[in-house]
């Protein structure tokens, strides 16, 4: 068959067979055993030409509603955001895409300069000492931040906040399954991590406190107290915290926050129906060496020039095999580069006014909400997102609203049964005045 | 700073300068400190930089062009699968209804994300011989972790809470062992033979009542089938464990072999491998995974079915281990992925194979005259090769690798896997051409005369990349890991 991945010809093949010193490609299989030998044809779709594929694909991706076409009000962890379009000109160079890790350093010094670069932005937004090259997601990043302090403080139980993203905890769940860790959850006061009920659930026992920040309601969570109470008891403090919040937030590491995880999807990383996104792990200098997955450093050839390497690879499981931190290998590294290009183009300036445009945006939608009526719950100093009662079933209106061309909020009766009919609404800097006045007033229609 | 010195984004950065266009605020603008609590805002900023759009370009341009891709040449990096990387793939995942929608919309708004799933899933099912998949993991170790996870579930849901122990060959890839402790169970090393396969003797002796599962690549990293498994399944079948593939060699395979017909229960995939999802550079990838019917009931939670016409998120799963990541998982790398299995068909697959195979064998015979071949047979999509020959005249594997980038080439895997002295493991995969594979064989060839008549060019190349042998010893020991001006 002829195929335009496929360069060998039958003159190739004759040759080619000849030096190997057998007369049919079937003979090199020999050594599968009769028994197991695959006989015949996959029952799959037969092969597409370029031009019918891509008009089946192309349809396909029309049966969604997308980002572009419809004004998002949708967030709970993955928001549309302003995405610069150099991003995508960077990441679609294929010395980029096309590159595995960069275990060869000589011929990988871009890839392994530009992780230098991601490693240290994420170190300045969020106050910390080290930063590794990337993890899954959010998710996974605060599971592996669970598995450290254990680790590390040889106590194994994990405390966690419920106003913590409810899919990162099921995450934390499954991954404490395997490390036979018990996960304890806080329970929130008023939209905030009750500090009261967490000071009785500290204990000897816990390795680690993790809180979101701003949680899952879009609240800011009081660092500062809260980390009186964890470190008291010398557990680790772990702070989940969207990266772009901290253009305006003071960062997690001014509060003595041991370990800062989350996802750097804001910058620069389209939504995808949920991945791949970034994950990102930040820690201070006495954790360096327990981090997971990959770390580059800075070093010098022989002749004193500046080069990068994958360093301290003796955590990982290539090399440590079974006693290893983690069993990450693959990361996110294109959306690593992808997000250093978002968050270099917005620069110190940048970050800092998009970050103020979403709190103002949704300070103001807020406000809308409540001047039209409605109950907004879990009121108080807030980012990007906060909470509406709803009359009816969240499901339900966001099917009518999406007759209007919007996306609506988040269902949070889906994870918190006493939160029924009521909406997380994300209002981002790409919302606009004209958007935010017809939201409220659709769910105004259909609240009456 | 050396004067040849790469500068570093933040050493291009000039106050004032900008690279953004940001929306408009078209609302009333409130005071930022009443907006947040005291002490609450940021007060320093961060040291991000501060350059123009053209500055950004240039940088990013010049970094690139210091990075070796696959599109800039051969790649034969053993146990990656570095082959093309379509670029109808990159077109399809950025279709706007695949790259911009959001995971939480209502399922009816996003049908079409949901049929690609189902699809694949199904797709996967075929070529694995598997009853079931999940596409959630997000890459080859979080795929062995979950299978794992599911099928300590299994054990336990069984009563079976002895069930410890994961029975890995001395030949498998790091992550192999380093999953199965995450996952909460304990490795136990099985030796491969002479004849580079698990040695049956000392798996019989390893096997057990507390054995939980066997962990196995096949064809294994020295690119050889294992010939035995059928045996080897029901050595582990009988013990009462459950026998795991890791897919990562499965571009040997497709049409030849399924890892359901060869007795295995679990399987992980990499689709960033055999199914043309880019490397990235280290990621992201993706890595679904496919288990027999009695282990459906712990898969991880959701799943997409498809009820009537409609494709639906199956949320009740009451023995499903949990999630294993937010969301569905890596759905712009599935995307790719069900783009290259369409474009390819039951024929292309086969193909695929039959010529990965075919290419390894001829640069295998090739090079047998010049370097050491310590499994001398037919290999299958990879093969090994020992430096032993050129360590006696002082040239190391990592000289040849080295010497190899002045050709232009990426160099093969070295120094895995471990059972090889001076090991170096060679993948070609079904992309390149006779043209490409000559080439790259003739410079190994030049290399190994090199060695005999002047090793010190080997010794200390590279001679012609951006920088030279970087001092990693430095770099461990006293870490830089951040700019700080």
């Amino acid at each position: 068959m002829k195929h335009r991945y496929l360069p060998m010809t039958e003159q190739d093949k004759k040759a080619m067979l000849e030096t190997i010193g057998v007369s049919t490609v079937d003979e090199l299989f020999s050594d599968i055993p009769e028994k197991v030998r695959f006989q015949g044809q996959y029952n799959i779709k037969p092969a597409k030409s370029e031009t019918a594929l891509t008009k089946e694909l192309f349809k396909l991706a029309g049966k969604n509603a997308d980002l572009k076409q419809n004004a998002s009000f949708l967030g709970a962890g993955v928001y549309d955001h302003y995405m610069p379009i150099i991003v995508d000109h960077v990441i679609s160079r294929s010395e980029f895409y096309t590159a595995y890790t960069p275990y060869q350093p000589e011929i990988s010094q871009g890839e392994l300069q530009a992780i230098f670069e991601f490693q240290t932005m994420i170190c300045e937004l969020t106050g910390m000492d080290v930063a590794n090259s990337s993890m899954y997601d959010g998710g996974t990043a605060l599971a592996e931040s669970a598995m450290l302090s254990a680790g590390h403080t040889k106590r194994k139980t994990i405390v966690v906040s419920s106003a913590v993203h409810p899919e990162y905890r099921d995450v934390l769940k499954t991954y404490a399954k395997g490390q036979y860790l018990e996960v304890v959850e806080v329970p929130v006061k008023d939209g905030i991590t009750d500090v009261s009920v967490l000071k009785d659930l500290v204990n000897k026992d816990t390795a680690a406190v993790i809180v979101q920040y701003p949680n899952f309601f879009g609240r800011i969570e009081p660092l500062k107290e809260l980390e009186e109470v964890i470190h008291e008891q010398k557990a680790l403090f772990v702070v989940s915290s969207n990266p772009l919040s901290l253009g305006v937030l003071t960062p997690p590491g001014k509060f003595g926050a041991d370990i800062v995880v989350g996802d750097a999807q804001p910058f620069g990383i389209p939504a995808a129906f949920g991945g791949p996104h970034c994950g990102y792990f930040a820690v201070t200098n006495k954790l360096m060496r327990k981090v997971p997955g990959r770390l580059v450093g800075q070093t010098t050839d022989e002749e004193g020039r500046r080069g990068f390497v994958l360093t301290l690879q003796a955590r990982e499981q290539h090399i440590r095999r079974d006693k290893a931190t983690s069993n990450i290998c693959s990361n996110q590294a294109l959306n690593a580069l992808a997000a250093s290009v978002a968050m270099t183009a917005l620069g110190k300036n940048g970050v800092r006014e998009m970050a103020a445009a979403n709190l103002q945006k949704a300070n103001y939608a807020k406000n809308a909400f409540k001047a039209a009526g409605f109950e907004v719950v879990y009121d108080g100093h807030l980012f990007n997102e906060f909470v509406v009662k709803l009359n009816n079933p969240v499901k339900q209106v966001n099917q009518k609203l999406l007759e209007k061309d919007i996306i609506g909020g988040y269902d949070l009766g889906r994870d918190y049964p006493d939160l029924a009919n009521h909406m997380l609404i994300a209002v981002t800097e790409q919302r606009t005045k004209e958007e935010i006045d017809t939201l409220v007033k659709e769910l105004g229609d259909l609240h009456a | 700073m050396h004067n040849q010195d790469q500068k570093l984004i933040f050493e291009l950065s000039t106050s004032g300068r900008i690279g953004y266009s940001l929306p408009e605020l078209d609302i009333p603008e409130a005071d930022l400190t009443g907006l947040l609590p005291d002490g609450y805002v940021r007060e320093e900023e961060p040291g991000l930089p501060e350059v123009s759009e053209l500055d950004i370009m240039r940088h990013y341009t010049s970094l690139s062009k210091r990075n070796h891709g696959l599109d800039s040449g051969f790649y034969p990096l053993g146990s990656c699968t570095m082959k093309y990387n379509p670029k109808i793939n990159e077109s399809v995942a950025r279709y706007n209804g695949f790259a911009h929608i959001h995971p939480l919309q209502d399922e009816s708004s996003v049908q079409g994300a949901l049929e690609l799933m189902y699809d694949l899933q199904q797709h996967l099912k075929e070529i694995t011989g598997m009853d079931e998949v999940t596409l959630q993991p997000a890459a080859g170790a979080h795929g062995e972790w979950t299978g794992l996870m599911m099928i300590r579930a299994y054990h336990e849901a069984n009563g079976d809470t002895m069930r410890t122990k994961v029975i890995i060959p001395d030949s498998a890839h790091g992550t192999n062992p380093a999953s199965a402790t995450v996952a909460g169970l304990e490795t136990i090393t099985v030796k491969s033979d002479e004849n580079g396969l698990v040695d049956l003797e000392d798996l019989r002796r390893v096997v057990g009542e507390d054995t939980a599962a066997l962990m196995l690549t096949n064809p294994n990293t020295l690119g050889l089938f294992e010939e035995h498994i059928v045996e080897i399944a029901e050595i582990i079948h009988e013990a009462g464990g459950k026998v795991y593939y890791d897919g990562a060699n499965l571009n040997a395979v497709l049409s030849k072999a399924r890892p359901g017909d060869m007795g295995f229960d679990v399987v992980h995939l990499n689709l960033h491998k055999t199914f043309t999802g880019p490397h990235g550079g280290g990621g992201p990838g993706s890595g679904p995974v496919g288990v027999k019917a009695d282990l459906i009931p712990f898969l991880p939670k959701p799943i997409v079915d498809k009820r009537g016409d409609e494709y639906v998120l199956d949320y009740d799963r009451p023995q499903s281990i949990g999630r294993v990541k937010p969301f569905y998982g890596n759905f712009g790398i599935n995307v790719r992925a069900y783009t290259y299995i369409r474009s390819m068909g039951p024929d292309g697959l086969k193909a695929v194979t039959e010529y990965a195979v075919l290419n390894a064998n001829y640069m295998m015979r090739r090079l047998a005259e010049f370097y050491d071949l310590p499994f001398d047979k037919h290999c299958k999509h990879e093969f090994v090769l020992s430096g032993k020959r050129q360590k006696k005249l002082g040239v190391r594997t990592l000289d040849i690798a080295k010497r190899l980038l002045d050709f232009g080439y990426h160099p093969p895997t070295i120094y895995f896997p471990l059972n090889v002295e001076e090991c170096i493991m060679i993948e070609p995969t079904e992309t390149e051409s006779k043209e490409t594979l000559d080439a790259f064989v003739d410079a190994m060839i030049q290399i190994a005369k090199e060695a005999e008549e002047n090793p010190e060019i080997v010794q200390e190349a590279p001679h012609t990349t951006v920088v030279g042998r970087l001092d990693e010893t430095t770099a461990a020991r006293k870490p830089i890991l951040r700019y700080q001006a």
